[in-house]
């Protein structure tokens, strides 16, 4: 038995076909036709963008996937080029990756992480892909990041936010743009205490699943450390819909701010019940009550409709950023789909340029050279500023958003406004910091 | 042969030359067609029809013969995995001890959950599973995290201490799944012409694994343990007022049915070293049900069949995108073109849910007896006008069978 | 003290959303006996009804303000609604405003002909067939619905906002004497209970006082001797189905302020309702309303701080908990008939 980590096209592609002729069936044994999984030996290259197509995030997965074809474009040199103009890298000339031309596959997660790495594994032993790269939440990231750890292919993750991606369940083959709960925490925690003063007691909901909890670890340490009190930290489960029960004791307990470590349907629903019961409009120890959500993302703040005016969170990106990067980025973006993208749309779009790059910048499509060429990489011109690709756990470091809830949207996706760009040497920590703490990178794997 | 009869013996050597062979019949389309889009010869899914064939063969045990609907039986698949993936971290990644204390755990666990539950029938029977299982998710997902990884699922680290195995590959990996030292994802590519099959050998031992459980299976069907389950299932109270009591046989029936499902969970594991809690959200048993009810429910071949299309449709038709779809119909006029790809659209791509539905539907309004009773009356059909050429004497005892 | 008033008042609003679903499942079981999985889609169905007519309200045509620009910097197109132009946009506004209880008026018709046509469409040919069969049938129907409406109205939830009349909350708690600020409760949320209220009075009243009622309420007992009776029950049952969509679907409209509608609401309530109904008793009306309201109580009370740090996870289970205890020790139901699905 030989030992192949399956290449389709592959095979074929190196001259498989030419061997074999056509009148004797000839079989062959992929034993050594390939480096590492998935070699690109033919004319193209093919990524895998798998993001929730069904389940409650389609939406989100919607703009990835819009995302995905634009950076496609782009890559292949059609379009107006978007950020490949503003990029400070400029390895990537519009010719595809390596000269090869960009194809994809697509696959559905469906927000669940048995769902997200069967189409992975499709993704991988059926199509050849060399990449893959989405999801819309930390599970699915986490799972499908370890997937491709194993697999040998390189994992460009989509929308994810726990500490966990590049903490304990770190792996040398993934990679994560996005910003995480802990630099939440550190660029909220000046904003609010700005905005709210430094005596304030904070009562959190929290999600109860493993992004729940860091969040809230991370909100709780970087406020304590400004001298806020946390009253009570309460659990909600996934599935509730009706957080009424949870938010009526907010006020009895005598905190002043409400923080919502939810996201998703779970945010949408505990803001709406929020504002429902009134807490923006009480006064607590003299003071004007508050909500804050560390993690916003503008396709959730239209789903809570109004009930997000003048609330604080923060956000990896916005379309209404007036740096080069993202000027250029929306432009294509809107001309294309006729709506700005979301802050998932433009992390996908953004991972797909770094992959390319890193490919050309190595010159090879080899996981581990990718991930020499990506390790502690420097680069500028994609929205947030510089930004580095730490080594040690390969999580992107850069500007941090601060978000507030428009008053008075002039447009129906006008609806959050940046109140602060945090700097990035405000929110780095230690790659031992304790919020990270366990878990190895490991070794790169090519899958030879 | 080994206890059957000659119907059923036929039966298991079909479906073993057919599973054995399947690398080459879920292939029939050459790589660089077009139509390479509805192959599905590669290792996961090809594991994932033989594993969640499993799981519907033993959920037919309890449903199919004694008509109790479980709602809950993803939870034993659940626990399965979690066992099969502690085993991994704390023992070695040699799958056997995985496999089986995924089946001992599940057992035990379908033993106090069948306890309770089977004190009621019908529709309670199935809101106590129901219940059951949803209490496994819930607290899976949040309060056990220590032990089950909640969100993000249970996995394998580089610090898991493997103290039978090794704990470290000498490239600094995990290691990854094996039977004595044959790794479950390895595979073989054969090429002919333009065609390519891969031969994966966590796919042949969940083949073998497959053949075995099914073999177990029959022989439950026809045993007398089998016909007393039968005997539930037309009337329980006929049953219990004959004198004999039925609890027993539901209790053994729900537990081997149990094993079943956490047999496939700790293959799953095997084959993918991962446990996440949302194997056992109630939408993963009403998946089961469906692939049961799909195929056929009562019948020997039906649950592998249904659970046989929901996978390809989960898999295959999900990943048909716009682009795909326009590629195929690029040979018609512009106008007809996009007309034909927005009408089909909804259907496809992320839509396969919808189209699950529909067929869902469709095969419970017309074919109660699912895909089985489907090919039934095609053969019937044929049957009946080759006789009907013959002799007019035709006899219908043949379709009451199964 | 305070803290117990407040969980029960939480749990009597959240109970009256489950008591409305579980009436309707409970109607059609009592009279139909169809278990029905696609009462869930229902009552998600009845949201989107709210979300159509909000939308259909506030249509618009476009007009270009050159002094705004949009985000890509072009001048910016301004919707401007049609009532505004037919009404001026102060009774424009207003309608727009009130544009969730507007929807009241047309989803009662609109549901009612939406079950008329399942029953006569599709559970008709289920009565004769297992429960298993009408559990799966309707299940199918379920994703099917909920399916459609995603595709019309995508994933993300739609906000749906009250009227500005009942935004916010009052304070209960200074009312009846307690400290400011201890009992909040929100004004929408007392309309809901006080909606369902009468929803649930109007349907008994229905069953009780009216001659139609009567029959359904024979045919319930005793299905054939009322056929043999020269009663044409099965248009009644017919006409009962609807009723139970209209429940389902009020239930859905006004609660779309409450919690912005998404495709999948229906289901987040199904495994619930069910749970509900069996508590209270398979077919038993009065049991499906006690038990909505008691678990609604008994799942805010699972969810106060204390209790959780004391059983952790208790917020996550209560309600299945519930539901095993009950089924074990009295499986009838809290007040269902002895011999209605019983062993």
């Amino acid at each position: 038995m030989s030992k192949s980590d399956v290449t389709r096209r592959g095979i074929l592609q190196g001259g498989a076909i030419a061997s074999a002729g056509f009148a004797v069936p000839t079989i062959f044994s992929a034993n050594r036709a390939s480096a590492f999984t998935n070699e690109p030996t033919g004319s193209t290259a093919t990524l895998g963008f798998n993001v929730p197509q069904t389940g409650p995030y389609a939406d989100e997965g919607a703009d990835e996937l819009r995302a995905y074809k634009l950076a496609v474009e782009h890559l292949n040199g059609e379009g107006d080029g978007g950020m490949m103009n503003t990029f400070s890298s400029k390895a990537l000339n519009g010719n595809g990756i390596l000269g090869k031309k960009v194809e994809y596959v697509t696959g559905d997660t469906q927000t669940k992480s048995d769902a997200a790495r069967a189409s992975a594994k499709s993704m991988i032993e059926k199509d050849g892909a060399v990449m893959i790269t989405g999801g819309s939440s930390s599970g699915v990231a986490v799972a499908v990041q370890a997937l491709c750890q194993e697999a040998g292919v390189i994992f460009m993750a989509g929308l994810t936010h726990s500490n966990d991606t590049t903490g304990k369940d770190k792996r040398a083959n993934g990679f994560r743009h996005f910003f995480n709960s802990y630099m939440s925490g550190a660029a909220l925690a000046p904003v609010l205490r700005n905005a709210y003063g430094d005596d304030r007691k904070a009562y959190h909901l929290t999600a109860d699943y493993n992004w729940g909890y860091t969040t809230e670890e991370a909100v709780r340490s970087s406020t304590e450390a400004l001298g806020w009190e946390t009253v009570n930290a309460v659990k909600t489960p996934l599935t509730e819909t009706d957080f009424s029960s949870y938010i009526a004791p907010v006020l009895q307990s005598g905190a002043d701010v409400l923080v919502l470590n939810h996201y998703g349907g779970n945010m949408v629903n505990s803001l709406t019940n929020a504002v429902q019961f009134g807490l923006r409009d009480k006064e607590v120890n003299s003071k004007n009550f508050e909500i804050v959500v560390p993690l916003y993302s503008r396709l959730m703040a239209k789903g809570a409709g109004a009930n997000v005016k003048g609330i604080l969170g923060s956000t990896n990106w916005h379309w209404s950023l007036q740096d080069e990067g993202s000027k250029a980025f929306v432009r294509s973006f809107g001309t294309k789909y006729g709506n700005p993208p979301s802050q998932a749309a433009h992390t996908c779009y953004v991972q797909a340029l770094l992959y390319a790059d890193a490919v050309e910048r190595a010159g090879s499509f080899n996981p581990c050279a990718v991930v020499e060429a990506l390790e502690g990489f420097y680069f500028d011109g994609m929205g947030n500023g510089p930004t580095l690709y730490r080594a040690k756990d390969h999580q992107c470091f850069k500007d941090v958003l601060v978000v507030k809830g428009k008053e008075n949207p002039s447009n129906e996706f006008d609806l959050l406004e940046v109140v602060e760009i945090t700097p990035v040497l405000q929110v780095i920590y230690p790659d031992d910091h304790p919020q990270f703490s366990g878990g190895a990178l490991g070794t790169c794997n090519s899958g030879a | 042969m080994f206890g059957l009869n000659q119907k059923d013996g036929q039966l298991i050597l079909i479906i073993a030359i057919l599973v054995f062979l399947a690398p080459f019949l879920l292939n029939p389309f050459p790589v660089e067609s077009e139509l390479a889009q509805f192959n599905a010869g590669y290792p996961d899914l090809m594991q994932r029809f033989i594993i969640f064939g499993i799981f519907a063969i033993g959920f037919n045990i309890l449903f199919g013969l004694t008509g109790y609907l479980s709602f809950g039986h993803a939870a034993f698949l659940g626990v399965g995995s979690y066992s099969a993936v502690w085993m991994f971290k704390l023992l070695s990644m040699n799958i056997i001890p995985a496999v089986i204390l995924a089946v001992l755990v599940s057992g035990v666990f379908a033993l106090v959950i069948g306890y309770i539950s089977l004190r009621r029938s019908g529709i309670y029977f199935s809101i106590l599973t129901l219940a059951f299982a949803q209490m496994s998710f819930a607290l899976a997902y949040s309060v056990l995290t220590p032990i089950t990884g909640g969100e993000t699922g249970l996995q394998l680290a580089l610090d898991d201490p493997r103290i039978l195995g090794q704990q470290i590959t000498e490239q600094g990996n995990i290691p990854v799944p094996s039977l004595f030292g044959l790794e479950m994802r390895d595979s073989m590519d054969v090429v002919i012409g333009p065609w390519l099959f891969t031969f994966n050998v966590g796919y042949y031992v969940c083949a073998i694994i497959m053949m075995i459980s099914f073999y177990i299976a029959v022989r439950i069907f026809r045993s007398p343990f089998g016909m007393m389950l039968r005997a539930i299932k037309s009337n329980q109270q006929r049953v219990n007022y004959t004198g004999l009591y039925s609890r027993p046989y539901m209790l053994a029936a729900f537990v081997v049915s149990g094993m079943y499902a956490g047999l496939a969970g700790g293959l799953m594991a095997a084959m993918d070293p991962l446990a996440g809690a949302e194997r056992m959200f109630w939408t993963a048993s009403g998946e089961v049900v469906l692939m049961t009810i799909l195929g056929g429910a009562g019948t020997l071949i039906g649950p592998v069949l249904g659970a046989g299309m929901i996978k390809y449709m989960e898999n295959i038709i999900s990943k048909i995108n716009e682009t795909i779809l326009h590629e195929w119909f690029r040979w018609m006029p512009d106008g007809i073109e996009d007309l034909v790809v927005t009408l089909i659209y909804p259907f496809i791509g992320k839509g396969w849910h919808l189209t699950l539905g529909i067929i869902f539907m469709v095969v419970v309004i017309f074919l109660p007896g699912g895909l089985v009773e489907g090919g039934q009356r095609i053969m019937r059909l044929f049957r009946r006008r080759s006789k009907s050429r013959n002799t007019t004497n035709s006899s219908d005892t043949f379709d009451s069978a199964s | 003290m305070d803290a117990i008033i407040l969980q029960i008042m939480n749990g009597l609003d959240k109970g009256s959303a489950y008591a409305l679903i579980a009436l309707g499942l409970t109607l059609i079981f009592g009279t139909l006996g169809v278990v029905n999985f696609a009462h869930g889609a229902l009552f998600m169905i009845g949201a989107f009804c709210a979300v159509t007519i909000s939308r259909i309200l506030a249509l618009s045509h476009q007009i270009i303000d050159e002094s705004k620009t949009d985000f890509l910097g072009n001048p910016l197109k301004v919707d401007v609604p049609y009532v505004y132009e037919w009404f001026g946009s102060n009774v424009g506004d207003a309608i727009i405003d009130w544009a969730v209880p507007i929807s009241i008026v047309f989803t009662i018709p609109v549901m009612i002909f939406l079950g008329v046509i399942m029953e006569r469409g599709l559970i008709k040919y289920f009565y004769k067939r297992p429960h298993a069969d009408q559990i799966l049938v309707t299940f199918g129907l379920a994703i099917v619905l909920q399916e459609i409406i995603k595709y019309f109205f995508g994933a993300n939830p739609i906000p749906t906002p009250a009227p500005s009349a009942f935004v916010g909350s009052f304070d209960f708690g200074a009312l009846v004497g307690f400290d400011t600020n201890q009992i909040i409760y929100p004004y929408w949320r007392l309309v809901y209970f006080l909606f369902s209220a009468i929803v649930i009075a109007a349907v008994f009243a229905f069953l009780q006082f009216t001659t139609f009622g009567m029959v359904v309420r024979a045919g319930m007992a005793d299905r054939e001797t009322v056929g043999l009776l020269g009663i044409n029950i099965d248009r009644k049952f017919t006409i009962m189905f609807g009723l139970a969509a209209a429940v389902a679907g009020l239930a859905g409209v006004m609660y779309t302020p409450i919690n912005s509608p998404n495709y999948h609401m229906g289901m987040d309530f199904l495994v619930l309702s069910f749970v509900v109904v069996v508590v209270g008793g398979m077919g038993s009306l009065p049991g499906a309303v006690l038990a909505g309201f008691l678990l609604g109580v008994l799942q805010s009370f699972a969810s106060m701080a204390v209790i959780i740090d004391l059983i952790p996870g208790i917020n996550q289970v209560i309600i299945y908990l519930v539901a095993i205890i009950i089924l074990l020790t009295r499986p009838r139901g809290l007040m269902g008939q002895k011999g209605v699905m019983e062993d």
